[in-house]
């Protein structure tokens, strides 16, 4: 159930994109989706498309793989377009017993549509491509002068990190208990979805307590092994920002700069 | 060099520890004693069993070497450094690694050799020196091979080793092992106990093993069993073996050679005491039975 989510995970590889610094992959993908966001002609989704296919081909993650990411936001996406389509107010096209399909409410729903995908699909690149450890350091490092604003941001990367390393061996133990309780003849199986959500719920007890547990053996050890916060620690894998990433800024810097002319020349 | 003239690493004085309990209004209202006097002298170089059936107390000293705990009387000194006083905290946790009992619970990064360089990290090391420290640690455990995958693909030896690293990139003298290989089948309680034995010999690492599995306990220098919260029994695995009858009373069994010997010896068969191993103890039988065919012919 869980395995079939391609949205968020890794996918092992070499390419340019991978060995990209996440810093630079951040603030790309901020980048983009802010451009979808303020550019919204045909011609800047064109030119957003061609950015998107570029991505996608130099970082060798199969375009399959990531539109698979797309299925678990399509119901999500269908909602979205059929409420724009009916609920904008506007000249009618078309009248289905109460609900008038409008034309401004056909553009915004395509336009919804775009972005939404292209978000998903900007996203998935980044994380498609940075290992959750990179992305957590590149989180760290890049937004480090919000520490300035007095936010615990090595704290927070900490605590993402730690919870990406937890998640399998939750996931193991969820599976143990679940296969603890089958033998003692609870059911997972048969019923609706309701009766299935309602039988996970002695499930989550025991997991509580353990999480806890973990947490608590986790705290010790960390202790044990010197851990006093950020402040006066080194790292073992700085992040440097070599001539790749520099260049990645200049690209970046371009489709922002096209993106503009594109607004202020064509009027499509 | 005889241990006498070792420097101690470890000397605690009439150690005592108390868990408090409070109430809603934070007022003690229980309190249950964990150590109730125990001292203990540990020099460098040497390797410490500590036995003990649950609750004896043995985990609640093992936190106090490490300063996780604090005594609540008596003194301890790590590597001559008082371990009540606040400062001395980030040097003993230095001097004295910890290893626990779950390996899932300890090792906090997703990439082994980032594991081995969290402790390197926090003592704020310069990052060229983290990775020399990190080659060394994994290469002492033989986990050199794995340092780029996830702990979670490792087996529990394999990752109770990926732990032990950790520490010893710290470059501690002394690590203490809290019942490491509690969660291990038994090869996996071999290959911790194989390195931990090897990180003595060669680099010299003076080792607190605590554990309840007496196999574990017969190369140790020395061994101290617990029982209630205090030292009842201390001496060379050999001398502490001897005395089956009273180690069952704390409820701690006894390697089954051993026991077996003990029996044997109960029933009339002339054999020294504290035998140890299978080895020692066909040894004994085979002078035995050359004795009887001697007397015979």
């Amino acid at each position: 159930m869980l395995k079939d989510m391609t949205i968020g995970q890794y996918y092992p590889g070499n390419s340019l994109i991978h060995r990209l610094d996440p810093r630079v992959k951040l603030l790309g993908t901020l980048v983009f989706i802010i451009s979808l966001f303020t550019f919204s002609s045909i011609s800047a989704y064109a030119l957003a498309t061609v950015a998107v296919l570029t991505v996608v081909a130099v970082s060798r993650v199969p375009l399959r793989y990531i539109l698979k990411g797309l299925k678990p936001i399509f119901i999500l996406m269908l909602i979205t377009i059929l409420f724009n389509l009916f609920m904008t107010p506007g000249t009618a096209v078309l009248q289905i017993w109460k609900l008038k399909m409008t034309e401004e409410g056909i553009r915004f729903a395509i336009h919804m549509a775009v972005r939404l995908t292209y978000l998903i699909i900007g996203s998935s690149i980044l994380t498609f491509t940075t290992t959750p450890n990179s992305l957590t350091d590149g989180l760290e490092s890049g937004l480090g002068w919000m520490n300035r604003l007095h936010v615990p941001v090595h704290e927070i990367a900490m605590m993402m990190s730690i919870a990406l390393r937890f998640i399998p061996i939750l996931m193991d133990e969820t599976d143990k208990i679940m296969r603890a309780q089958e033998a003692r003849g609870a059911d997972f199986q048969s019923g609706g979805v309701f009766h299935r959500v309602k039988a996970m719920v002695p499930l989550l007890v025991p997991l509580f307590v353990s999480a806890f547990r973990r947490a608590n053996d986790l705290a010790l050890a960390m202790e044990a092994r010197g851990y006093h916060g950020g402040a006066g620690r080194t790292k073992m894998k700085p992040l440097v920002y070599h001539r790749k990433d520099w260049i990645a800024f200049l690209v970046m810097a371009g489709y922002v700069a096209a993106q503009i002319l594109l607004r202020i020349f064509v009027k499509i | 060099m005889k241990s006498s003239d070792r420097r101690s690493i470890i000397e605690g004085h009439d150690l005592t520890y108390e868990y408090l309990h409070y109430d809603d209004d934070g007022n003690v209202d229980a309190s249950y004693r964990a150590l109730k006097g125990v001292s203990l002298d540990v020099k460098e170089g040497q390797f410490i069993a500590i036995l003990g059936h649950n609750g004896s107390g043995k985990s609640t000293l093992a936190r106090q070497l490490n300063a996780l705990l604090v005594p609540s009387g008596g003194t301890l000194f790590v590597d001559g450094l008082d371990t009540r006083e606040e400062k001395n905290v980030g040097a003993i946790r230095q001097a004295a690694g910890m290893v626990f009992q779950n390996p899932d619970n300890q090792i906090i990064a997703s990439v082994v050799e980032e594991d081995a360089g969290f402790g390197p990290e926090n003592m704020g090391v310069p990052t060229k020196e983290i990775w020399e420290r990190v080659r060394k640690a994994l290469k002492a455990v033989g986990m050199w091979e794995y340092r780029e995958s996830s702990p979670n693909r490792l087996s529990g030896g394999q990752k109770q080793r990926v732990a032990i690293a950790g520490v010893i990139a710290m470059k501690p003298k002394c690590i203490v092992l809290d019942e490491p290989t509690a969660m291990l089948d038994p090869g996996g309680r071999a290959e911790v106990i194989r390195t931990v034995r090897e990180l003595n010999r060669t680099d010299g690492i003076t080792v607190i093993l605590i554990t309840h599995y007496m196999e574990e306990v017969i190369y140790a220098d020395r061994v101290l069993v617990m029982d209630e919260g205090a030292v009842v029994m201390s001496g060379t695995p050999r001398e502490v073996f001897s005395n089956v009858r009273a180690l069952k009373e704390i409820r701690l069994d006894v390697p089954f050679v051993t026991e077996l010997a003990d029996r044997l010896k109960e029933r009339g068969v002339p054999l020294p005491d504290g035998i140890l191993t299978v080895e020692e103890l066909t040894e004994e039988l085979e002078k035995i039975r050359h004795g009887d065919q001697n007397r015979a012919s």
